[in-house]
């Protein structure tokens, strides 16, 4: 109950600073409305339906991917001013907490972003999904939280190293391979409605890896804020 | 320590020649015994490098593993072991990246010859070619991360890595599968006819020896580097104290 409290406690300080600043949700959703629109214009999408429908899942996680790894690093260099973060490193709570709470913050940014970026990717790829829509209510959530918790995770690794902002993608892209193959392919198999892609499958892939990763986050993440 | 260290410069240059003795009798074998493949001729031959070469890329991570636990164990209890353990894992990160990229590059070629084409993004490829992106990026991390900090958070990533490997592996075998199966335990159709056992088995000690050599080589130059950086911090603390009167 009290590593709970101290969750929430962490969860409701990134809340409140990213709502006074809303630095990152706006960087981000221009970011990927970016990527979007430069995708639109490669491939034509609204002349060819099937491709659309092909090309869409991924273009859409790699819109989010690269926006959230914009947003991630930020999330530490904040921490890093006043050294908020050696008082952390100081401070009786569990580490892992403050770790939970950055990556739950960082998800329901990542969140909004994909919230208001889905309607607009919709029109501009002129989308009409064959599968099972409902499903993409379980995919995208089960796929932010895989790109989200390992991106703070490795945000946190590269917080003191040279070139902080090239290591993150650097480290996390290899890692999440897995990850990123099941939301496309089961993204793409929702769209097309192609049982040959059999996103059932995915789906319980993604849920082991998040599963997985959540607990070596959890239990290396005192290592690597006391790596030293 | 320095007893090891004479030890393996001593049992070094031995060494050295006996894996230069395993490779010329490997490759005579190889590239002059073995009676040429008959679906393929001639170009078969890679066989007897790309094989050996995979299965060893397969092995190092494991040792890279094993290095970090012991490390992250070692971390606070006995910090001079953990140096010790991060220096093997260094050595084995670095050995696998090598053998990985020539697993790739022979296959790679072989492929070109026998399918036509230089790479396809079959099951196999893609899971060696991720484990080659994963130590890539194992050695960036090193080489980018503040001093004092790169052994922890490299025994942290080389975790990640292990876990991720399996996942990877299973991942990509749903996803797709153009490479032959296996040769060993891969069905009743596979192993290999007598005739190719030995040049198979010459051509993996010597690159196994040689792998090992590599490895050690390395170790040893990175535990150099290791006490030449304490010798440094010692004599600057013991300068810092002589206070000038």
């Amino acid at each position: 109950m009290i590593y709970l409290h101290h969750v929430l406690n962490h969860l409701r300080k990134d809340l409140r600073l990213e709502w006074r600043s809303r630095d990152s949700i706006n960087g981000m959703l221009f970011f990927s409305l970016l990527i979007v629109v430069v995708f639109s214009l490669a491939f034509d999408p609204t002349g060819y339906p099937t491709t659309a429908r092909q090309i869409s899942g991924g273009v859409l996680w790699v819109a989010v991917l690269f926006a959230s790894v914009t947003a991630l690093n930020q999330s530490w260099t904040r921490e890093q001013r006043n050294q908020v973060l050696d008082a952390q490193r100081m401070a009786p709570s569990p580490a892992s907490a403050l770790f939970l709470g950055k990556a739950l913050a960082n998800m329901v940014f990542v969140s909004v972003v994909e919230l208001v970026l889905a309607p607009i990717f919709i029109v501009f790829f002129n989308l009409h999904p064959l599968g099972s829509t409902w499903l993409l209510a379980l995919v995208v959530p089960l796929g932010t939280w895989a790109l989200v918790l390992n991106g703070t995770f490795f945000a946190a690794l590269g917080l003191r190293a040279r070139n902080r902002e090239l290591l993150l993608p650097l480290i996390l892209f290899p890692i999440a391979i897995p990850a990123l193959l099941a939301m496309i392919q089961s993204t793409t198999g929702i769209l097309t409605g192609d049982d040959m892609l059999n996103p059932d499958l995915w789906i319980r892939m993604l849920t082991g890896y998040d599963i997985i990763f959540t607990i070596v986050c959890l239990l290396l993440f005192e290592t690597v804020l006391h790596a030293e | 320590m320095q007893t090891t260290m004479r030890t393996l410069r001593f049992i070094g240059w031995p060494w050295f020649l006996a894996t230069l003795v395993v490779l010329v009798v490997g490759f005579r074998e190889a590239i002059f015994l073995v009676p040429s493949d008959a679906a393929q001729g001639d170009v078969g031959r890679i066989f007897y490098y790309h094989v050996p070469i995979a299965m060893l890329s397969l092995l190092f991570p494991y040792i890279n593993f094993a290095a970090s636990l012991a490390f992250l164990y070692w971390k606070r209890r006995d910090p001079l072991k953990a140096l010790a353990a991060d220096a093997l894992a260094l050595a084995s990160a670095e050995v696998t990246v090598v053998y990985t990229t020539i697993c790739l590059v022979t296959g790679s070629l072989w492929g070109r010859a026998a399918w036509g084409i230089w790479w396809t993004w079959d099951e196999r490829l893609t899971s060696m070619l991720i484990l080659w992106l994963l130590y890539v990026s194992y050695l960036m991390l090193r080489r980018f991360s503040a001093t004092g900090q790169t052994h922890s958070l490299a025994a942290v990533l080389s975790v990640f890595a292990a876990v991720d490997v399996p996942i990877v592996y299973m991942s990509i075998r749903w996803w797709r599968t153009q490479h032959p199966s296996p040769v060993f335990g891969g069905g009743p159709d596979s192993g290999m006819d007598k005739s190719m056992l030995p040049a198979f088995f010459w051509n993996l000690a010597a690159w196994a020896l040689w792998g090992i050599f590599l490895l050690v080589t390395r170790f040893v130059l990175e535990r150099r580097n290791q006490l030449a950086e304490q010798d440094d911090a010692l004599r600057a603390m013991e300068a810092s104290l002589e206070i000038p009167q």
